[in-house]
């Protein structure tokens, strides 16, 4: 269907609903280098009134990527509900905006909306907000998730400690589990990027967390970030697996580039499920939310698999894959990708609260990476400013590495010392069962010994 | 306010000497209030201003081109990509890829009868400054390891990606291409280099069909062991006649880096 707006002599025409988003979404780098964004600062505004006058049932009816050629589409498709649906069926795109920001879409109300929500509408709402409309929206929509802590709940803010180390030498990575249990990081998870992706080492830290764990009694869970498969192997080796972690995408594509399909994620779920290592929680039930997924714009054309479709779009999509799994954590790796992608401070800042709001809008537990490299026109003054704004938007969590400097993936995110500031100036507590511990008698325990000259932390560690 | 906020650490700078010898990660810093102290807060601007600096460094092709040409006695050519400047360079990876026309007559001009087993490509990359840093030491342990060897000019490209080299590769009908490229910066590796090792280099090659070796440099893998590895990987690669994942050498210091 193809799709116009004018504005004064100028008629402006979209041929399908692929373009109208393509061209309605405030400009990026990468949609430019797909070839898709709009070519004058006046076709954009064109789009976005387009896509305002747009029934939300269309979306139902055009698809961005055939039903036949892509099990991300039959997902969104063969899950959408009807009956949760219903109250927006008359609705237009713009006339879902002004619902979201009313005083009318309360809390419960907007969380009875999710499963009837496609990511393709979350998506094309979001191209019409503002950064504040980001913002308001999000704040209202909470989503908890809960395996030994309870993420997500109102005045609460997460870390995820990230204790990267070149080569996985377990003493490095101790010694950053400590300085950042220390300063409060990890009740999110203590999660590790692997820099070898192999089963051995990968169950050797998951042993070694678990280990520290139980000695100290630390309400946290653990994750190595290493491919599904290798976990899967590691977890069926024995090794004591708490999240299961993998990359996704909005497109089949992508996600076979990543390595990945339903099936097997299908497969990892249970797998993980069926372990029942979650904890009672601060409310008395059990945690069994298992998942972790991390995504980021840009990266189904980076791996040449986009169809066409603008990457913020996709980005939506791939919430789409998570919402599957009920995930205990979901963050986008907002300015991980390059600047090919988001270019500057401005395009990252925009996109990660885009991610924050469209992820919330499909009842995900949304998490940032407030993230750049050094390629990328941006500063730690433009992470200030997107953790801040995340904070006011009631992110779930954030990532805690030593000083922001990751020295294993070679990227800028935020610090344990970034986790305290957000905190204070925002009157946030950690995650209720992480924040009792902090108060405790273990936690003192932990301190004296980490003080102890003898207590080196390969020997904290050693199990 | 918190138990955690109230009581920094005891001995706080002991600690955080030990943690220190334990990885590069910026583990053990202070606060003050829940803030990172002025020292620490500039030790981390310095480095991004580093980092930021190689980014945008540009590459002296001319002394480079002399100093090469002086140090291994070889024809050097000099190239551009069609990214006309940085800031088309980071937005553009795919004019990166590619010659301008004025490059490719100059590379034109010398195809006529060349058949070489191997060119030796440097681009700027992400850091000009490792190119510049690194390519003349890195040249002195490398050629006499490859004695024998039918080995086209050096080319130095401005503005280059890594699969400038297919191009490059293919005019002058080399067997394989080594396109050694300035890594994109670590917040403590401002002037990493790279290198790429290509079987039958053409457009249209893809990162899997390569191997890599990362991180040359002074902290990092010195010019002896990467020109040892770079010996292995050019001297199974004619012996099986390709490159990429099927030729993964077992060593514990490559991996491979994105593009």
């Amino acid at each position: 269907m193809t799709f116009a707006h004018t504005i004064g002599q100028t008629r402006y025409t979209f041929p399908d609903l692929r373009a109208l988003l393509a061209k309605a979404t405030p400009m990026r780098s990468g949609d430019a280098l797909a070839g898709l964004a709009a070519t004058s600062a006046e076709e954009r505004v064109a789009a976005q009134c387009a896509l305002a006058d747009l029934p939300l049932s269309h979306f139902l009816a055009e698809h961005v990527i055939p039903y036949e050629a892509d099990e991300v589409t039959r997902l969104i498709v063969d899950t959408h509900d009807q009956v949760a649906f219903a109250p927006l069926r008359s609705l237009t795109v713009g006339e879902f905006r002004n619902w979201l920001l009313s005083d009318d879409a309360t809390p419960e109300r907007i969380a009875a909306i999710f499963a009837g929500i496609t990511p393709e509408m979350a998506a094309a709402v979001s191209k019409l907000m503002r950064v504040q409309d980001l913002i308001a929206a999000a704040v209202k929509i909470r989503v908890v998730t809960r395996f030994r802590t309870t993420v997500g709940l109102a005045g609460r803010l997460s870390a995820r400690l990230q204790p990267n180390h070149p080569t996985d030498a377990p003493e490095g990575i101790a010694a950053a589990i400590l300085d950042g249990l220390l300063l409060g990081s990890g009740d999110a998870v203590i999660g590790i990027n692997p820099a070898a992706d192999d089963v051995t080492s990968t169950a050797r830290l998951l042993r070694m967390i678990d280990g520290l764990r139980r000695r100290f009694e630390i309400p946290v869970q653990s994750c190595v970030l290493a491919h599904i498969t290798t976990l899967m192997a590691a977890l069926e080796a024995g090794a004591p697996v708490d999240l299961v972690f993998q990359s996704i995408a909005g497109t089949e594509a992508a996600n076979r580039s990543f390595g990945v399909t339903l099936a097997l994620l299908d497969e990892a779920h249970q797998a993980a499920r069926a372990l029942k290592r979650g904890g009672v929680c601060a409310d008395g039930s059990t945690g069994d939310n298992v998942m972790y997924f991390e995504t980021g714009q840009g990266s189904a054309l980076s791996a040449n698999a986009h169809h066409g479709v603008d990457q913020q779009t996709l980005e939506a999509r791939a919430y789409a894959v998570a919402r599957r799994y009920r995930p205990m954590l979901v963050n986008t790796v907002v300015g991980f990708i390059g600047p090919e992608y988001l270019y500057d401070g401005k395009q990252i800042l925009r996109a990660g609260l885009e991610d924050h709001f469209c992820g919330k809008l499909l009842g995900l537990p949304m998490g940032c990476d407030v993230c750049y490299t050094n390629h990328a026109e941006a500063d730690q003054d433009d992470m200030d400013s997107l953790l801040t704004l995340l904070g006011v938007a009631g992110v779930n969590y954030i990532m805690g590495v030593p000083g922001a400097d990751d020295v294993m993936l070679n990227y800028q995110s935020t610090s344990f010392h970034d986790a305290l500031y957000i905190r204070r100036v925002l009157g946030l507590r950690p995650a209720p069962e992480f924040d009792a511990w902090l108060e405790g008698e273990r936690f003192q325990q932990l301190r004296l010994e980490v003080g102890n000259p003898e207590g080196l932390p390969e020997r904290l560690l050693s199990v | 306010m918190t138990e955690l906020e109230a009581n920094p650490q005891q001995n706080h700078g002991a600690l955080a000497a030990r943690w220190r010898a334990l990885t590069q990660a910026r583990v053990g810093l202070g606060r003050t209030g829940v803030s990172l102290e002025t020292r620490d807060l500039l030790d981390f601007q310095r480095a991004h201003a580093q980092a930021r600096d190689a980014v945008h460094s540009r590459l002296d092709a001319v002394a480079l081109a002399v100093e090469l040409e002086r140090a291994t006695q070889f024809e050097v050519l000099r190239v551009c990509s069609a990214c006309t400047d940085r800031t088309i360079y980071l937005q553009r990876p795919d004019l990166g890829r590619r010659l301008d026309d004025a490059s490719r007559e100059t590379i034109a001009t010398l195809a006529d009868g060349a058949d070489y087993e191997l060119i030796v490509i440097f681009a700027d990359g992400l850091s000009a400054l490792a190119v510049e840093r690194h390519a003349v030491p890195l040249m002195k342990e490398l050629l006499p390891l490859l004695a024998g060897w039918s080995i086209g000019p050096i080319v130095v490209v401005e503005q280059g990606r890594v699969a400038i080299g297919d191009e490059i590769g293919l005019a002058l009908k080399a067997h394989i291409s080594v396109v050694l490229i300035g890594e994109r910066p670590g917040l403590s590796s401002p002037d990493s280099l790279g290198a790429y090792i290509t079987w039958e280099p053409r457009p249209g090659r893809i990162d899997a069909e390569r191997n890599c070796i990362s991180s040359i440099r002074a902290e990092g893998l010195s010019y002896k062991l990467a020109a040892e590895q770079l010996r292995r990987y050019l001297t199974e690669a004619r012996r099986r006649r390709l490159t990429g994942v099927e030729l993964k050498l077992e060593s514990g210091t490559e991996r491979l880096m994105d593009r």
